[in-house]
């Protein structure tokens, strides 16, 4: 054919990064990363990265990638406005575009004109500005941000709006980061699981003192890392000898540590988060329990002598000060299931049937049964059958079934195999109707993978929205549904599509509690999809009293009344 | 009201004055066609006319059927109704079909780019009243890197994995993308070897264009032969049995969509490499002013979203429903024995495929 132009296609090495400065090198990394879906190519990457970057960058990565963010600068409100009026298009668009992209930092980078040059400063430099950003006015913020904006090449544009946006996620989780550090560092991995755990602050922290060489005495409101249970999928009886396990009932609240240390109380969620302001029933223990002591228990409301559900407890989770109405409608107390430092010893490495023989003796010398203590009372069993009896009782208990503990097991870090198994009750299940839809984010960004599902009104004429979820289906159903979706749109609310109802899925969830903040009335716990039922019509999806028939018949009436819901974590 | 000279009906675009139909979706007597794709030539016409470098490539896919070709610009009159073909860059052979009558001028685009890509015959703004337009890509958040940058990172990739002695697999569509790629791909670096789909198509196309030497890939081709080499497959080969003996592999795909983080991720591949057969936001924006038309309406992709933009800075824009594909990704991971109905038709109907 005609007209063909010669188009250079030569290739050559690509420039070393020790060449580039911190934020480039940086930018390179999470390019990297993100342009893989495998584990090992991503740990060599961040080890790599740790190699060569700047110590004072290394500890900001790293507190970017364990969810220690500054503060948001600039509001996303104005990053939308900001941004559309530098690509010259209307703020309709942008969040069009938003809306498919999947995130806020990436559509920045996207509609912005293209430039081409790297930047010569640091990470830190950046996250310092962004720090110092943050107290200055709109006119300020804006100018900076044009500036940045318009400067910067595609991927460190992405990740400098990524740092005033949010959270990095990646694909790359705390313990794979540690991992890589480990391997940079050649410091055994639970060890810097350990360092790396609780209160400290980038800003300050250098990478010394944080990773190779610390000062205990900072260190005394620090968490050890949780030992997490593995799910048992196939038979029980398969771990072995019945008589060599503990079993007690996994508690719906929130997995926590308490530490008394100093004459203070620490209360850790799971997440790593401080949330010791949020239960201050709780601060009445220090004068109960001894300095050097180390709790690992669930948080779960708790009234009238018995457990609340979680739905209840939520109401508190958002909450960074809490009324005398919720303290008194929704008092939370702490089931203790292990003991992990006492006398200020860590008793990590002692057995699982030892420590609790001493949180048991603990448990006893508190005479003052009324505190906000109780202790997660462990059972043995003869028999992996009668075992499963009792988890028949789950649901009867308020609980999400047993966890069953190896007598001799330590206390691990993270998510091991082999010691501890959870072995919760099967889901409940009913069958829905997809009614709306709406895009998903990260890799399902432009996809219809987020959805919301009604049941059947007591005449049948009316599907009533009782639950959303966005998990369980394969990648290529997903696909499918997506393409149905695409074509059966009824109606569109901002993100969210109506469709023309048609599709049954089968929906699973763990718990069910009345609740008078959701429009059917019902609150299920950690929906998601169990099945695509193509087999059934509409007509054959279950109605609302099918799911009401499923609470069961001790379950207590919602605590809370009418509380806004409390933000929702994204 | 007058009658429009083009109509969206329920088999296709429809010329009432001159009877004939626009790459229609569903058998009619007449078709005129803009490109080889399966969504746009599909089987069961009676009689089948476009630009002449189609022709072969639409005999090769749909058999023996009644084709005649016509060289651009050429005019072709049916029933006081003049049809001309006029390039639009999207793949070799692809044509705009411009529809004039009675001092009214139609353009019915197909699909397009703007970028020369060095196979396809440079686009062309042709002058219209109407312009019917694809906006598969029309969001803002789509520009494309000049086509050289992109062939320099996927040339570096592949010297890359070379050197890590690894075989580079990239997945590209097997009419336009593949033969885009070949063209550009650096034979000094090693072996370009080739699926069956792709080597039969290719050679259907190698009369018309200059390309590097391939070898088909064949059960006779040696686990060594891979090393160091790169291969051009279909998206459908991902997952397949068929690139097992390649290993130790990596993977690429060179599409538009390839811009969105969350689709390079979902797919499962190594890489993804930002290089689209369609135009970006700028381009579309420059080819629908470049026209001179006043009304435009807008087939598949984006349409909501771009007509209403299109509105806002002052056309006289609508969509009109097409089974062209639009909002569809290619999925490029189809879990195996999975009976995919969502994928892509554009790769579906190749003859001789060599497992």
């Amino acid at each position: 054919m005609n007209n063909e132009k010669t188009i250079p296609t030569r290739y050559t090495e690509s420039p070393p990064l020790g060449d580039l400065g911190g934020m480039s090198i940086f930018a390179s990394l999470i390019k990297t990363l993100d342009s893989t879906n495998k584990t090992n190519t991503k740990v060599d990457a961040l080890a790599q990265y740790f190699r060569i970057a700047s110590d004072e960058d290394k500890v900001w990565t790293i507190a970017i990638l364990s969810h220690r963010r500054p503060p948001r600068p600039v509001n996303t409100t104005l990053l939308r406005e900001w941004a559309s009026e530098l690509a010259n298009i209307p703020l309709w668009l942008f969040e069009e575009s938003y809306h498919i992209v999947g995130d806020l930092a990436e559509t920045i980078a996207l509609i912005i004109p293209r430039a081409d040059s790297n930047s010569e400063k640091s990470l830190t430099q950046y996250l310092k500005e962004l720090i110092w950003l943050k107290k200055q006015d709109d006119a300020v913020k804006k100018e900076y941000l044009y500036e940045n904006w318009s400067t910067l090449n595609y991927y460190e544009r992405f990740v400098f709006s990524k740092l005033i946006t949010g959270s990095f996620r990646i694909g790359v989780s705390q313990k794979l980061m540690t991992r890589a550090l480990s391997k940079a560092t050649q410091i055994d991995e639970d060890e810097l699981a350990y360092k790396l755990m609780g209160d400290w602050d980038p800003k300050t922290v250098s990478f010394h003192d944080l990773v190779i060489e610390e000062d205990a005495s900072q260190q005394y409101s620090r968490p050890y890392p949780f030992f997490l249970a593995y799910a048992i999928e196939e038979d029980a009886s398969e771990l072995g000898e019945v008589t060599d396990f503990l079993a007690e009932h996994k508690w719906d609240g929130i997995r926590s540590q308490t530490i008394f240390r100093n004459g203070e109380i620490f209360i850790w969620s799971r997440g790593e988060e401080l949330v010791t302001d949020k239960y201050p029933e709780l601060h009445i223990l220090k004068d109960h329990i001894p300095d050097g002591t180390v709790i690992d228990g669930e948080l779960l409301p708790f009234y009238d002598g018995q457990i609340g559900t979680f739905n209840d407890l939520q109401t508190r989770i958002g909450r960074k000060t809490v009324s005398k109405k919720m303290l008194k409608d929704v008092p939370v107390i702490i089931k203790a299931y292990d003991i992990l430092e006492w006398e200020g010893k860590d008793l990590r490495e002692t057995a699982f049937a030892k420590r609790r023989e001493v949180l048991e003796s603990l448990y006893s010398n508190i005479t003052d049964k009324g505190l906000p203590i109780g202790i997660s009372e462990t059972m043995e069993f003869k028999s992996w059958e009668t075992m499963a009896e009792e988890r028949g009782r789950s649901r009867e208990m308020r609980s999400e079934g047993l966890m069953i503990k190896r007598k001799d097991s330590p206390y691990r870090v993270g998510r091991k195999k082999g010691d501890w198994w959870k072995w919760k009750v099967d889901p409940l299940t009913i069958d829905a109707v997809l009614t709306y839809a709406m895009r998903g984010h990260g890799r399902r960004s432009n996809l219809f993978t987020d959805y919301t599902f009604g049941l059947w009104n007591d005449d049948n004429t009316e599907l009533v929205t009782f639950a959303k979820a966005y998990s369980g289906l394969t990648d290529a159903e997903f696909r499918k549904v997506d393409a149905w979706i695409k074509k059966n749109t009824l109606d569109r609310f901002g993100p969210v599509r109506s469709v023309t109802p048609h599709h049954v899925f089968e929906i699973a969830f763990e718990g069910i509690a009345l609740s008078k903040r959701h429009k059917s009335g019902i609150a299920t716990r950690f929906p998601r999809i169990l099945r695509w039922r193509q087999d059934k019509k509409i007509a054959e999806a279950n109605s609302l009293s099918d799911l009401k028939a499923m609470i069961p018949s001790n379950a207590p009436e919602g605590q809370v009344e009418k509380e806004p819901l409390p933000p929702t974590k994204k | 009201m007058k009658q429009p000279l083009l109509e969206f009906t329920d088999k296709g675009i429809y010329c009432p004055p001159a009877k004939v139909y626009l790459d229609p979706w569903k058998p009619v007597d007449k078709a005129l066609i803009t490109h080889g794709h399966a969504d746009h030539s599909r089987w069961g016409h009676k009689k089948y006319i476009t630009h002449e470098s189609n022709v072969p490539i639409i005999s090769h896919r749909l058999g023996d059927i009644n084709v005649s070709g016509v060289r651009f610009r050429e005019s072709v009159n049916i029933n006081n109704v003049k049809f001309t073909f006029h390039p639009a860059g999207h793949i070799p052979g692809s044509s705009q079909i411009r529809v004039e009558h009675k001092d009214e001028v139609w353009v019915f685009t197909g699909d397009y780019k703007t970028e020369i890509d060095g196979v396809s015959e440079p686009y062309e703004p042709v002058k219209c009243d109407t312009f019917i337009t694809e906006c598969t890509f029309g969001l803002p958040a789509f520009k494309w890197t000049p086509q050289a940058e992109v062939m320099y990172d996927i040339n570096t990739w592949w010297a890359q994995n070379k050197a890590e002695g690894k075989c580079s697999i990239l997945f590209a569509y097997s009419l336009g993308k593949a033969q885009r790629l070949l063209k550009h791909l650096d034979p000094s670096i090693g072996k370009i070897m080739t699926h069956g789909a792709i080597e039969n198509m290719t050679e259907v196309l190698r009369p018309m264009l200059d390309m590097p030497a391939t070898e088909l890939i064949t059960r006779d081709t040696k686990k060594e032969d891979f090393r160091g080499s790169i291969v051009l497959a279909p998206p459908s080969a991902h997952g397949s049995t068929w690139i097992r003996k390649m290993v130790p592999y990596v993977t690429a795909s060179a599409s538009g969509w390839m811009t969105f983080r969350g689709a390079r991720r979902r797919r499962a591949i190594d890489k993804g490499f930002v290089m689209s057969d369609h135009c970006d936001w700028p381009a579309l924006l420059e080819s629908i002013e470049a026209t001179g038309a006043e009304k435009v309406i807008c087939t598949h992709g984006y349409t909501d979203i771009f007509s209403k933009y299109l509105r806002s800075i002052g056309y006289d824009a609508r969509t009109e429903e097409t089974q062209y594909e639009g909002e569809t990704i290619v999925p490029l991971d189809p879990p195996e024995g999975e009976d995919d109905k969502s994928t892509s038709q554009k790769d579906a109907p190749i003859k001789n495929i060599v497992g």
